[in-house]
C-alpha cells in the first residue's frame, strides 16, 4: 500500500517566539526548525503499517511531502532517515495557509495516487487543525481525525478516534485521509547510519505551477501580539493559607 | 449578513460549548449587522430544536441517517444549509466534533476558515478574528478572505449564551437519506472515565503534573482533592504520556483548553504548551516544589512545596470544614 504523509516544518516548540518589527510575522532568523511533532507521529505510523504489512499487501511505500523553501530538504531527509522511501518537496517561498496547502496536497494526491493519506491533526505553529479535513473534502474521500489506533480489515481501515466524549471507532473504505493524535505512537529516532544513507535517497522537487496551482490566499494576519502574563503571584506559606485566601480574597471556594 | 451557527447536543440538550459559541456569534452579528440562523442535526431531536429556538430561528435536520453523525454526512448538511440560507458566515464550537465536521464543511465551502477564535472586532471595515498561535505564545488578529467565512469558537473564552434576542421558528430541512454520503461508518463509542465534572465545563479544575508518580497517587491526591472541592480533574501531557491519566484529561495546546473560575496546578512546571490550555482561567493557584517553575509567573497564588505533603493537608482542611 502506498501511504502519503504530508508534513510541515515548524519552529522548535521549545524555543521562545519573537514577533518581527512588522507585527505581522514572527522573527525567523536563527530560529531552529523541526518536523511538526504530529507529522513525525504520522511518519512513524506509516512506517509501521508498511513494515508490519498491516494492510495485508506485500508492496508498501511511504512518501513524505513537504511544502516550503529549499531549507525544507533537511526535515525531509530526517523523514527518510526514519525510514520513508522517498520525499517530494513542493517549492513555495512562503508557507501557504491551510486552504492552499490542502489544494496543493490534492494535486499531489492526484499525481501519486496513494491509498492512504496520513498526516498530523494540527501543526504546532498556527494550530489550525484544518488541512486534513479540507483535503478529505476536496478529494471527496472519507476522513478519520484524531486517530489513536489504525487497523486494517478486509479492505477497510478501522480508526480509533480521541474525542471530547472519549473513544470512538469508525471504519472507512480506502482511499482515505487519517489525522494523527498524540497517542498513536512514539516516533523513533533516526540512527546515524540511517541518516548517512538518507543523504543518498531522492528528494523530488516540483513547484505550484507544475501542479497547476495558483495560490488563493484565505488568511491575512493583521497584527500579532506576544503572550504576557498579567498576573502577579502572591506567595503563600501553607495549604491552609492558600485555601483561606482563595475563599476570602477571590471567593472561588 | 446571515450567520449560520452549527449547534451540538447530547441526550440532555444543547452542549455548553455550543452556547459559548453563540455568545461570540451574537457579538459577530452585532458588529456586522448580521442575523443569526441556527442548525441542529441528529435523529429524534425535536427537543433540541425547541431549546435552540429560544435563541434564534432554527434549521433542523432530523433523520435516522444522522443519528451517529459522521463527518462526511455532517459536512454535507452544514454546507447545504449554508448555501440554502445564503450564509456569509458559518460558525460552530471548537470541540472535537466541530473541528472534524465544521472543518470538513469548510473544505466544501472554500476554506476561508479560522479555528479556536477568542474574539471578533471590526477593524478598518473588515471583520477581524482573534486567535492564539505558537502554543499561545502569540495572539493574532486575522482577516479571512472568501465567502462564506467559517469560524470555530474556543468555548472556554466565552460565557454560555442565555436564551433571548430574536426567538425563532423551527424549519425542518429537507434532507434525503439516500443522498447522504456513505463513506464513514460509525462503529462504537466508549464512555468517558470517572464521574467528575468534565474538565472543560467544571468551575474548578484540579490538575496534576510530573510530581504525581502513579495512577493510584493521582486518584488519591488529585482526585481526592477534586472531590472535596466539587471540581473536575485535569493533567499535564507528561502524565498522559506516562499512562497515568487518560488522554481526555490533558490540558494544553494539543489537549483541552479550559478557563475555569479556579485552576489549581499541582506539580506542573508550566511549559508554554500547558499554559496555552489554562492561562485564561479566572484564578490560577500553583503548588510546585521548584520555586523557579514558570507556572508561578502565570499564577495568582503560589505555594512552594511537596505535593505529597500539601495535598493531604488541603484534603484534611476541607473535610474538617465540610
Amino acid at each position: 500500500m502506498k501511504i502519503l504523509v504530508p508534513s510541515k516544518r515548524v519552529p522548535d516548540p521549545d524555543q521562545r517566539i519573537r514577533i518581527a518589527a512588522s507585527g505581522h510575522a514572527i522573527e525567523k532568523d536563527d530560529l531552529p526548525f523541526v518536523l511538526n511533532p504530529f507529522d513525525a507521529i504520522s511518519i512513524e505510523e506509516a512506517l509501521r503499517i508498511r513494515d508490519e504489512n498491516r494492510a495485508g499487501e506485500d508492496e508498501g511505500e511511504v512518501v513524505v511531502v513537504g511544502i516550503g523553501g529549499a531549507a525544507y530538504e533537511k526535515e525531509l531527509r530526517t523523514a527518510m532517515a526514519m525510514g520513508a522511501d522517498r520525499a517530494l518537496l513542493v517549492e513555495c517561498e512562503t508557507a501557504p495557509d491551510p486552504w492552499n496547502v490542502a489544494r496543493i496536497l490534492q494535486a499531489v494526491v492526484e499525481r501519486e495516487q496513494p491509498a492512504l493519506v496520513l498526516m498530523g491533526k494540527q501543526a504546532v505553529d498556527d494550530d489550525s487543525n484544518q488541512v486534513g479535513q479540507f483535503l478529505a473534502a476536496l478529494l471527496d474521500w472519507p476522513q478519520a481525525t484524531f486517530a489513536s489506533k489504525i487497523e486494517f480489515d478486509a479492505g477497510r481501515v478501522r480508526v480509533t478516534r480521541e474525542t471530547d466524549m472519549g473513544i470512538e471507532t469508525v471504519s472507512m473504505e480506502l482511499p482515505a485521509v487519517i489525522t494523527a493524535d498524540l497517542r498513536l505512537n512514539e516516533p523513533r529516532y533516526a540512527s546515524l547510519p540511517a541518516i548517512m544513507k538518507a543523504k543518498r535517497k531522492p528528494v523530488d522537487r516540483i513547484d505550484c505551477a507544475d501542479l497547476g496551482i495558483a495560490i488563493e490566499p484565505r488568511v491575512r494576519i493583521l497584527e500579532m501580539e506576544p503572550l504576557v502574563s498579567k498576573r502577579t503571584c502572591v506567595q503563600v506559606s501553607s495549604g491552609t493559607e492558600l485555601l483561606a485566601r482563595l475563599r476570602d480574597e477571590v471567593g472561588v471556594l | 449578513m446571515r450567520i449560520l451557527v452549527v449547534l451540538e447536543h447530547d441526550e440532555r440538550g444543547l452542549r455548553l460549548a455550543s452556547r459559548c459559541a453563540l455568545t461570540l456569534a451574537r457579538e459577530a452579528a452585532a458588529c456586522s449587522d448580521g442575523e443569526l440562523e441556527l442548525l441542529v442535526m441528529g435523529y429524534e431531536i425535536g427537543f433540541v430544536a425547541q431549546e435552540a429556538a429560544a435563541y434564534a430561528p432554527v434549521y433542523c435536520a432530523d433523520l435516522p441517517g444522522l443519528q451517529h453523525c459522521t463527518a462526511d454526512r455532517a459536512a454535507k448538511v452544514i454546507a447545504d444549509a449554508a448555501r440554502d440560507c445564503g450564509a456569509g458566515l458559518v460558525m460552530g464550537a471548537s470541540t472535537s466534533w466541530g473541528k472534524d465536521c465544521v472543518g470538513r464543511a469548510g473544505g466544501l465551502l472554500g476554506g476561508a476558515m479560522a479555528t479556536d477564535v477568542t474574539a471578533c472586532a471590526m477593524r478598518d471595515g473588515i471583520l477581524a478574528w482573534r486567535r492564539a498561535m505558537f502554543a499561545g505564545g502569540v495572539g493574532a488578529w486575522i482577516a479571512l478572505e472568501g465567502d462564506p467565512l467559517i469560524v470555530t469558537v474556543l468555548p472556554s473564552a466565552f460565557d454560555p449564551a442565555e436564551p433571548g434576542g430574536e426567538a425563532g421558528e423551527v424549519t425542518q430541512m429537507e434532507v434525503e437519506e439516500a443522498t447522504l454520503p456513505n463513506q464513514i461508518r460509525f462503529e462504537s463509542a466508549g464512555t468517558k472515565s470517572g464521574g467528575r465534572p468534565d474538565v472543560t465545563e467544571a468551575a474548578i479544575v484540579v490538575s496534576g503534573g510530573r510530581a504525581i508518580r502513579n495512577s493510584d497517587d493521582y486518584e488519591r491526591l488529585i482526585g481526592g482533592l477534586a472531590d472535596q472541592m466539587g471540581a473536575g480533574t485535569g493533567s499535564s501531557r507528561a502524565l498522559v504520556d506516562a499512562g497515568i491519566t487518560p488522554n481526555e484529561l490533558q490540558v494544553g495546546q494539543t489537549g483541552k483548553i479550559v478557563a475555569p473560575d479556579l485552576y489549581l496546578a499541582i506539580g506542573i512546571s508550566g511549559a508554554v504548551q500547558h499554559l496555552a490550555g489554562m492561562k485564561n482561567s479566572k484564578v490560577v493557584a500553583a503548588i510546585n516544589s521548584d520555586p523557579e517553575a514558570p507556572i508561578f509567573e502565570f499564577a495568582d497564588y503560589g505555594l512552594v512545596g511537596d505535593a505529597y505533603e500539601i495535598i493531604p493537608e488541603l484534603i484534611a482542611t476541607l473535610s474538617d470544614d465540610g
